[in-house]
């Protein structure tokens, strides 16, 4: 059966088995009736035209895993930012962990998101923000359908959240090959702050695809720092789906480094709904061997005054393949905006590619918008210095690659963030420099 | 120390050296002048060991050891220092990272461990009071944003750093103004002794005014055609080039 017959005639069952209000039923039937008519994206669809899921989607997925798996801390640690102290909300096979977990009711919820979905106390923030930027489209539509379990973030009026929460999803697939549709909220409420890292993890080597959703909604003078860590097993594969509503002065920035995996597909979308906004789009791309990572990127500026800034950078070695697609939209109401967007890619290996489409449809006429994009290979008279001074080949190499990439680490707020991802980049190129950047 | 004996090189089948031979022992200084285009850079890079060149005849030895197939690091780990005509821009590192990764990689290949960071303040405090850098320009990222005298002031404190057996100062004057221009030749007229070597190339007379050479080698064609005293570069200077070339004819 194909995977997609599969998924529709599983829905029913799913559907028996969770308990919710008939408002979150609906959507979720609407949802499901839509991905009945879309299907998986292919390559015939522009924005798809050059991620292929096909070999991926040929697995004989299992839609809910149904086994409570549970892990020991001491396996899965070095996947933890475990340095500082934070909130955790973790899942494995897309079931809650309250084992690996460290929630919080104390003036603000991070929580579960299949508790906020069926509890009456949490009904009015779902009734509010549930799927209400999350767009209709082929893959969130099959998210949404399915929607029950994931992190329930809410952080009240003033609110500046004491330490950052992890949200990691682990897969740990023993027999099968694991389909999992995690769904995120995260409502944060004027002036409050919050600093959040997103992490899936698969612990086999059985094939995961991981289809996840998040919303986040940033009210007036609210402040989210979200840092995604994406360096996954070779044969797990990742379409992220992230929503962001933000209002007047508040700032959001997404950090989005993905160093490993199979398929990694990114979907951030940005919709500016006040004055003053700032939104922040980062990303760190290392990857070799047949990784892919797409970046598809959106920013939706509807109102005046406000900024955008993207910086993404891409190192493709051996056969890895990168797709950059960065839309800027300005509504014509959208008078002095300021929107930046900086792309620049290392091709290693001659083997390697980057489709890089800076996309930018500006209806005002009173904007700052600037876009550069390059794809180049590594200096090579920058290397023969480095050699000359005595540094090897490799080394140098790496250093160099460091230096490109580091624009993108320098905005990095969480120090603990930064030193573990000049870890995992030194890990990545074999490489030991005897400081961080 | 340094011993070239016939040396041919060429770039893309265009043959630029066409049998060199220089010696330059211990202790001595150097000055290789020559008008634009006679190969002085190309010698400077192939001393280095900058792969793009193709030698195809002569050897290069440094301590009677060969080290024409050596690479770059390891010429470098075996005290050979090369300040660039036009160093190179390297956004993301500072200047400290710089200079404390070559330092530890040039130990690290000598089997020795890395400087403890306390020497290396040390060092890196004395030997940027000794070329006038401020603290400040060590923070900054390696030749970002530097100016003409920055660059070349830079090249000599990572000079200084190093310790270099032997040091090929490739036209480190261009660029510099007459106070950056004594600071740089104090600098590496500090670092000389009997037991290094330095080669000068240059174009005109006025660094070796600070930085006084044993001997002056006139560098035309790809051959050192004419090698005399520090008195060569003065006629050089009052003459020009012509009329070695007519000498030649």
């Amino acid at each position: 059966m194909e995977l997609k017959d599969k998924i529709v005639e599983s829905y029913v069952a799913f559907e028996n088995g969770i308990n919710v209000n008939t408002a979150i039923h609906d959507i979720r039937s609407e949802a499901l009736q839509n991905f009945e008519k879309l299907g998986f994206p292919t390559k015939k669809l522009e924005e798809w035209k050059y991620t292929s899921l096909n070999a991926v989607l040929k697995n004989d997925f299992s839609i809910f895993p149904n086994k409570e798996n549970s892990i020991e801390f001491a396996d899965v640690k070095k996947y933890f930012i475990h340095d500082i102290d934070t909130y955790k909300v973790v899942f494995i096979d897309g079931k809650y962990s309250s084992f690996l977990s460290d929630t919080t009711h104390d003036g603000k919820d991070v929580c579960l998101m299949s508790s906020a979905l069926s509890k009456s106390k949490y009904k009015a923030v779902i009734e509010n923000y549930f799927n209400k930027i999350a767009k209709q489209d082929n893959l969130t539509s099959l998210n949404t359908a399915f929607a029950n379990e994931g992190a329930y973030i809410y952080i009240p009026k003033n609110v500046e959240v004491e330490k950052p929460i992890q949200i990691i999803n682990f897969t740990t697939g023993n027999d099968v090959a694991t389909m999992i549709q995690p769904r995120n909220l995260i409502v944060v409420e004027e002036n409050a702050h919050v600093q959040i890292i997103e992490r899936h993890q698969s612990l086999t080597e059985n094939a995961v695809l991981t289809n996840v959703v998040t919303e986040i909604y940033a009210a007036r003078n609210a402040n989210v720092d979200f840092y995604k860590i994406q360096n996954d097993k070779d044969n797990a594969s990742l379409v992220d789906n992230t929503y962001i509503e933000q209002k007047t002065n508040s700032e959001v920035s997404v950090h989005t480094f993905s160093f490993g995996g199979n398929i990694t597909r990114n979907n951030l979308n940005f919709y500016q709904r006040g004055e003053h906004i700032n939104s922040i789009l980062k990303g760190i791309t290392i990857i070799e061997g047949k990784q892919h990572v797409d970046h598809h990127t959106l920013v939706h500026h509807i109102e005046p005054n406000c900024e955008s800034h993207q910086d993404y950078k891409g190192i493709f070695d051996e056969r890895s393949t990168g797709v950059f697609n960065g839309k800027v939209i300005v509504e014509k109401e959208a008078q002095k905006t300021n929107a930046y967007q900086q792309n620049n890619n290392v091709l290693v290996s001659d083997k390697s590619t980057i489709n890089a489409k800076p996309q930018l449809e500006i209806f005002a006429d009173d904007v700052k918008c600037s876009h550069g994009c390059t794809i180049g290979q590594l200096d090579s008279d920058a290397l023969f210095y480095m050699q000359q001074r005595g540094i090897p080949k490799k080394e140098g190499k790496a250093l160099l690659m460091y230096a490109f990439a580091n624009t993108v680490l320098e905005s990095v707020k969480i120090p603990e963030v930064k030193s573990r991802i000049t870890k995992l980049i030194a890990t990545k190129l074999a490489v030991n420099i005897g400081f961080d950047l | 120390m340094l011993k070239i004996n016939n040396l041919h090189a060429s770039i893309d089948d265009k043959s630029i050296l066409k049998g060199l031979n220089i010696e330059v022992k211990a202790g001595e200084v150097h000055a290789i002048m020559g008008p634009n285009g006679a190969g002085k850079s190309t010698l400077a890079n192939i001393i280095a060991g900058k792969d793009e060149y193709e030698i195809t005849e002569g050897i290069i030895e440094l301590d009677g050891e060969d080290i024409s197939e050596l690479a770059p690091e390891e010429r470098a780990h075996n005290g050979v220092f090369l300040s660039f005509q036009y160093p190179v821009e390297i956004p993301g590192v500072s200047v400290t990272n710089f200079i404390k990764t070559a330092i530890n990689e040039t130990r690290k290949a000598k089997g020795l461990e890395d400087m403890p960071a306390k020497d290396m303040l040390k060092m890196i405090r004395e030997k940027s009071e000794l070329l006038e850098i401020d603290r400040k320009f060590l923070s900054r990222s390696l030749n970002e944003g530097f100016s003409g005298g920055e660059k070349k002031r830079n090249e000599i404190f990572q000079m200084a750093m190093l310790q270099p057996k032997l040091a090929i100062l490739d036209e480190t004057d261009s660029g510099l103004d007459i106070d950056a221009l004594r600071i740089v030749a104090n600098g590496v007229n500090k670092l000389k002794s009997k037991d290094n070597a330095v080669i000068v190339i240059t174009h005109y007379q006025r660094l070796l005014e600070y930085i006084v050479p044993d001997f002056v080698h006139v560098l035309h064609d790809g051959k050192i055609v004419k090698t005399g005293d520090a008195s060569l570069a003065l006629e050089l200077e009052a003459k020009g080039y012509d009329w070695i070339k007519q000498e030649l004819v």
